[in-house]
């Protein structure tokens, strides 16, 4: 601040008529959109919680066999069905580190089953970063390194064995690999035919639309699951399991776009009339270009939302499908194919741990519905 | 009238969509390369047993396998005559099942009311618990009743039905003495209706019902909630309020109305997927609708069964979406008679 000669004040700093046009009214909402969306994304606990558990899942998958104290078709002759083993950490009051009572099959004759007896005065330590069944890390190392494993001489069934003597918890790893990527695959599927067809009917109209549109209404008032069965039934049984595993995603992905279309179709509907996209179309750009370039990134997070909602649907057909028998078959291991197991009241009744695979399934579904709910919540981040 | 007519062309547009399904319905059973006859034809042939062959060749003359599909799909549609004059589904013959060696309208029998009653159960089901606890969730939102509806909707949606249907099953035996498996005491199978044989069948209901209402139910719930939740914010909601009414009779007098309409048509997005799990739930209950009997046909490639049973699963499903459809215009004259797409 200056006072000229005839008393008047002059600011000295230099002058800039532009400044209040470009300083920012809100300094919060100057960023790209993704990192407005991830704020506000971080904010859903629950679908935060629920990201971080898929996304350590998901990375995890290759080195499950590392994880697993067994392979997936180890077996124990000695011990089927055997229940739940304890990890235990004190023996008689003194602090020994994790270890299991070794247990010995004993018959049972009056309820003709096997009853295994743990030997509570030997301990045996659990072994770390030890030697056993041989596997393939991430599809291809070959190694047989584990995290943990049996001590020699006794077992480690966190979660029990099944009807042919093999690891519960182990299996439910495995099983991870198949029941989690079906829903990956079954969504690339339906959302690749969705947004194609979505577009191509919202973007064209007229006959194109009408026809979709059609299809789009008759598929989604059918029920899912009796044709997703004739579906699988018609998958020749001398198919290997990759060639089933695949054919079953596809399956699952193939009945499921409509619902997707759909919202893509009405998107599309509402966008054409806009002005950059006439102003596009004037500059020549083709009609895939604009439906790529223009059109598609307006609401691909909204899509990739919705997406993320309907994999639980995929991950639960993939379930029933495999427990009735139709889905994918037995050296396969997933968590339906597990759930077969118990597909009588007897086994719930006397080996109810055979139904453990269930638990991850509903967590699983669980944390896809809680970040698809809060993608969708944070894709507007300039809404209040 | 205006309803009348929109209730005749729904008609119209159910009819044409359950053709387009027959044919959709009819491609899907003869993907699996081969049909029942010819497979036990080889079989037969491979195992030395001529007498066999000459029976399934004639059976297979009979019911036109020998045809090109498009023909054997007319046929057993009814638009063409087949070696024996007009016969298929618009005559009334459901086909014959090569697997039990009987006309399929025999197997399935009873089996199609029933399934139909374990269905409209279920919806019944659907609105009797969704109802409440949506606007329960609604006017105490963001306290414990909010959350505790909320988690067990999710938890509702999460679990995969069979395995529902397996612990209330098992739990559902085990504490309230729910009877096990079925529809109805085996006493009373094949007998005429009668009260004891109702009260037997009430009794069965409730494990299914529940089981197959409840990720319906939990959907349904929120979708009223969020309904509910929009119009309570609206000032009509606060001079209500301000006039003195009691909270709950300004609920079921202003925003309830409103909220019902969205209620009343997602009965018609639910159905489908409603539908299917009530053929998985049977299954794994052994209830004696047409579940079952859809498993086995398909994996035995009983074609004609297995066609008959996918047609009236997807005749029950545009059926109920049809009603909801009717019921909704009846409800909200102001919904375009065109259709309900925005």
């Amino acid at each position: 601040m200056r006072q000229l000669p005839d008393g008047r004040f002059v600011d000295e700093a230099p002058y800039d008529p532009q400044a209040s046009i470009q300083t920012l009214e809100r300094r919060d909402l100057d960023a790209p959109n993704w990192v407005l969306i991830w704020r506000k994304f971080k904010t859903h606990r629950l679908g935060l919680v629920s990201g971080i558990f898929l996304l350590t899942a998901y990375l995890l998958l290759p080195f499950v066999g590392f994880f697993a104290p067994y392979t997936a078709n180890e077996r124990d002759e000695e011990r089927l069905y055997a229940p739940p083993q304890a990890i235990h950490w004190f023996h008689e009051g003194e602090f020994v580190g994790p270890f299991v009572y070794p247990t010995t099959a004993e018959a049972d004759l009056e309820t003709f089953q096997w009853k295994f007896v743990p030997d509570t005065t030997r301990p045996m330590p659990l072994e770390f970063f030890c030697r056993a069944g041989s596997y393939r890390l991430a599809g291809l190392i070959e190694t047989d390194m584990h995290l943990f494993c049996a001590p020699e001489g006794a077992t480690i069934f966190i979660l029990g064995s099944d009807r042919l003597g093999r690891d519960v918890f182990s299996r439910i790893l495995y099983g991870a690999q198949l029941s989690l990527t079906v829903g990956l695959i079954g969504i690339a599927v339906s959302f690749s035919l969705g947004i194609l067809l979505g577009s191509i009917a919202g973007y064209f109209g007229g006959t194109t639309d009408w026809i979709i549109n059609r299809v789009i209404e008759i598929l989604r008032s059918l029920p899912e699951l009796p044709l997703w069965l004739a579906l699988s039934a018609a998958v020749p049984s001398n198919w290997g399991p990759v060639a089933v595993f695949f054919i079953i995603s596809i399956i699952l992905g193939i009945l499921d776009w409509p619902g997707l279309a759909r919202s893509v179709r009405a998107k599309f509907l509402a966008l054409r009339e806009e002005e950059y996209v006439r102003a596009a179309e004037m500059m020549g750009a083709t009609s895939g270009r604009v439906i790529r370039k223009h059109l598609l990134p307006n609401f691909m997070s909204h899509l990739i939302a919705s997406a993320t909602l309907s994999i639980p649907a995929m991950i639960l057909g993939e379930t029933a499908l495999s427990f009735l028998g139709l889905g994918l078959r037995a050296p396969a291991v997933s968590w339906g194919v597990m759930l077969n197991d118990a597909q009588n009241l007897a086994s719930i009744e006397i080996y109810p741990w055979t139904a453990i695979p269930m638990i991850p399934i509903i967590i699983v579904v669980l944390a896809f519905n809680f970040l698809g709910d809060g993608l969708r919540d944070s894709l507007d981040p300039y809404e209040h | 009238m205006e309803i009348l007519r929109y209730a005749i062309y729904r008609f119209g547009t159910m009819l044409l969509t359950l053709l387009v399904a027959s044919v959709l319905i009819f491609i899907i059973i003869n993907l699996p390369p081969g049909d029942y006859l010819s497979n036990q034809i080889a079989e037969l042939k491979a195992s030395g047993q001529s007498a066999g062959v000459a029976k399934a060749e004639f059976l297979r003359r009979e019911y036109s396998l020998d045809q090109p599909l498009w023909k054997q799909y007319m046929i057993w549609m009814g638009f063409m005559p087949g070696p024996h004059g007009f016969s298929g589904l618009i005559q009334g013959n459901y086909g014959w099942s090569f697997e039990f060696d009987r006309p399929v309208a025999e197997i399935v029998g009873d089996s199609l009311w029933l399934t139909v009653l374990v269905n409209f159960a279920a919806v019944m089901f659907v609105y009797a618990a969704a109802l409440p606890l949506g606007v329960l969730a609604a006017a105490r939102s963001r306290t414990w009743v909010d959350y505790t509806t909320a988690f067990i909707g999710y938890l509702g949606l999460a679990t995969p039905n069979f395995l529902l249907a397996l612990i209330m099953f098992y739990y559902g035996h085990k504490y309230f003495d729910l009877p096990i498996g079925g529809l109805m005491d085996p006493v009373y199978e094949g007998q005429p209706l009668s009260w004891d044989k109702m009260k037997s069948i009430l009794i069965h209901l409730i494990v299914p019902t529940i089981v197959i209402g409840t990720s319906g139910a939990s959907a349904m719930q929120q979708r009223l909630r969020a309904n509910m939740l929009d119009e309570l914010g609206k000032p009509y909601v606060e001079t209500a309020i301000a006039k003195g009414l009691s909270p709950a009779r300004m609920l079921a007098k202003y925003p309830l109305r409103v909220a019902f309409n969205p209620f009343v048509a997602d009965i018609g997005n639910l159905l489908p997927s409603m539908v299917s799990g009530s053929v998985l739930v049977s299954v794994v209950l052994g209830l004696q609708t047409i579940g079952p009997t859809l498993l086995t046909a398909l994996k035995t490639q009983d074609q004609f069964l297995s066609a008959f049973v996918l047609m009236f699963v997807a005749l029950l499903t545009l059926v109920g979406t049809m009603i909801s459809d009717i019921l909704l215009v009846m409800l909200d004259p102001r919904i375009r008679y065109e259709g309900r797409e925005a």
